[in-house]
């Protein structure tokens, strides 16, 4: 099976309308709830049943992180989704928003009564306008049917729900720069604890989760728990988006049961591009480990067989690469990429992602000299683990990783001031 | 004090944002109205436009400018008429980015940071858009182009420039 939960009214025509949403049963969850005024521990068990685990890259279950709201306790709380989708390789998010902006609606109305919050927002990256044009549609729609707002449905419920779009900063993703992004501010991290649960946007009680985590709510509570982490396997419940991007005949996102192996997830993006072998996958998201491509073709989609094979199912963002890839190249690329994207406020992330770039960039310019990976190794090891965010981390695991698997490609560029491989791009 | 270069179009739509936080949080809205600004002045942002800005929302000018240099969106020199806003990140590089952006610089005369002569068309290198499925791309005002090719951008050049 595929397309069963973010993806499964893409077939509809204006799949975005509400019309088309309702058609399959949209905002029927949702009605059900507020008029038998369910527990929200009761959903919230359901939701935990279903091993739902953050789509947004960490994987922390969803359920469980709802179950840290004080939400009886007095006082304005938020629901805040995460849709800055700026990771390299990722843009499912994207289309969630473009064909089916209603399911995350009303997912984040359910998530606002489960969580005790009365008002949300939704984070959208500055450049998605056209996502946010819809999802902005989609909000009016919902009010102008009474599905939101104050007293939806009659119910006594009240909920508020806005969208904020971004300006251009990938360390907005993470959620406490999103926290003072959306609060006027510079995007940069907090210092955690205190975390979001307990001081938030505005210093209240906040939950943020990625907009493919709460776009899966209505279909999980409709369903069932147990039904949703059937579709998967038992510690990765549910189907999730992969977005298939490189060198492969048909890139394109693909919601598949969690477990697939990857074999099989090529072959539906068309396989590697005709003509080439598969040299190399980074499973997850730029910032994940890469994977050697013999390697990745033993291993399934889901949370623990990608982590034994030494990575992180991330966000789903599977970058195919075959045997035109020059690694020193693509690794000089992504270095710039968070070098440029440090929010600059922790020494050892700010420092270290340029220390990383120039080095990269010398080796691959043909200058770089003998004791340079061992520079390389050493940075990344004083980066990680030693920032108030992840982006550090992100910084560090694709070198590490790089130089563990394809130190040759790199000792050659720097022995022969060129490249081992021939590319077309 | 110079809140009077915010045009009354540019106010009315940075009130509809000032709405969508609660009454005393204004400063919420500061991305918001740097973009409405930032587009009524043609492109790019100006000491006096950020000084409106603080002032329409009663926050101090030095907040403002912080949220005007941190984000990447914001512009502090004057743009081309159609800023063209290239991905070379990691999906569309694979995808040949290189060969978009040689075709531009080729057909335009300018490299990154540069504007043309008539000062239709300035170029950008831009980070992973999240389009990566449709690499490679680049993003024209409100619009993304994907999967392109020198043939696609020929095309998208010539009814850019119909548009004057
Ligand atoms: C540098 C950085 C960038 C991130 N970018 C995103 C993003 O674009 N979208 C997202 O959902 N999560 C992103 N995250 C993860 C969030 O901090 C957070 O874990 C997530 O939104 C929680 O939602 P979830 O539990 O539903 O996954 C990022 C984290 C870091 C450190
Ligand atoms: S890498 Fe270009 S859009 Fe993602």
């Amino acid at each position: 099976m595929a397309n069963q939960v973010c993806f499964r009214n893409n077939h509809l025509e204006n799949s975005w309308s509400l019309e088309a949403y309702q058609s399959s049963g949209g905002y029927e969850v949702l009605k059900k709830i507020l008029s038998e005024k369910t527990p929200a521990e009761v959903l919230i068990e359901d939701i935990k049943l279903s091993n739902l685990r953050g789509r947004g890259g960490a994987g922390f279950p969803t359920g469980l992180k709802w179950s840290f709201m004080p939400r009886n306790a007095p006082g304005q709380k938020y629901i805040v989704c995460n849709s800055d989708e700026g990771e390299p390789g990722t843009c499912k998010d994207r289309d969630i928003l473009r064909y089916n902006p209603h399911q995350l609606v009303e997912g984040m109305i359910i998530a606002g009564y489960c969580i005790g919050a009365s008002a949300g927002y939704n984070y959208i990256r500055g450049e998605f306008w056209e996502p946010y044009s819809r999802f902005e549609g989609a909000l009016e729609e919902a009010r102008v049917a009474g599905l939101l707002g104050e007293n939806i449905l009659g119910s006594g419920f009240d909920f508020q729900l806005h969208a904020h779009l971004g300006a251009g900063a990938y360390v907005c993703g993470e959620e406490t720069a999103l926290l003072n992004s959306i609060e006027g501010k510079k995007g940069q991290p907090r210092f955690k604890p205190p975390f979001p649960a307990g001081f938030g946007l505005y210093g209240r009680s906040t939950t943020i989760n990625n907009t493919e985590s709460l776009a899966s709510i209505p279909v999980i509570l409709e369903k069932g728990g147990q039904w949703f982490l059937d579709q998967g396997v038992p510690n990765s419940g549910g189907e999730k988006l992969f977005s298939v991007s490189g060198h492969v005949n048909r890139p394109g996102n693909f919601e598949v049961p969690l477990g697939m192996p990857f074999s099989e997830l090529l072959e539906m993006a068309g396989g590697v591009r005709d003509g080439h072998q598969l040299k190399a996958v980074i499973p997850g998201g730029s910032s994940t480990p890469v994977i050697p491509g013999e390697q990745m073709m033993e291993v399934n989609m889901d949370y623990d067989s990608i982590a034994a094979a030494g990575s992180m199912l991330g966000a789903g963002s599977v970058i195919v690469m075959d045997e035109t890839t020059c690694m020193s190249r693509v690794l000089e690329r992504l270095s710039y990429f968070y070098y440029e994207e440090s929010c600059g406020q922790c020494t050892p992330c700010r420092e270290g992602t340029g220390w990383l770039y120039r080095v990269l960039q010398r080796i691959e310019a043909g200058n770089g000299s003998a004791a340079d990976l061992d520079l390389l190794d050493n940075v990344a090891s004083n980066i990680e683990g030693n920032t108030i965010c992840a982006l550090g981390d992100a910084a560090a695991m694709p070198v590490r990783s790089f130089l563990k698997h394809y130190r040759d490609e790199f000792q050659y560029h720097i022995d022969h001031k060129q490249c081992m491989v021939k590319s077309d791009w | 004090m110079s809140a009077e270069l915010i045009s009354d179009t540019s106010r009315a739509d940075i009130d509809r944002w000032v709405n969508k936080y609660p009454a005393e949080q204004k400063q919420s809205a500061v991305m918001a109205a740097l973009r409405i600004v930032q587009d009524q002045n043609g492109g790019h942002l100006t000491q006096e436009l950020m000084d409106a800005v603080a002032g329409y929302l009663q926050m101090p000018a030095i907040n403002v400018y912080e949220v005007a240099t941190f984000y990447s969106m914001y512009e502090h020199k004057p743009q081309g008429k159609h800023k063209l806003c290239v991905c070379t990140n990691i999906s569309c590089m694979l995808r040949n980015s290189k060969q978009v952006v040689d075709h531009l610089e080729d057909k335009l005369g300018i490299g990154f940071g540069e504007i043309t002569e008539d000062g239709l068309f300035s170029l950008k290198e831009v980070e992973c858009l999240g389009a990566c499925v449709n690499a490679p791309v680049m993003q024209v005002g409100e619009h993304y182009h994907e999967h392109l090719d020198p043939e696609k951008i020929d095309k998208l050049l010539d009814e850019l420039r119909k548009e004057g």
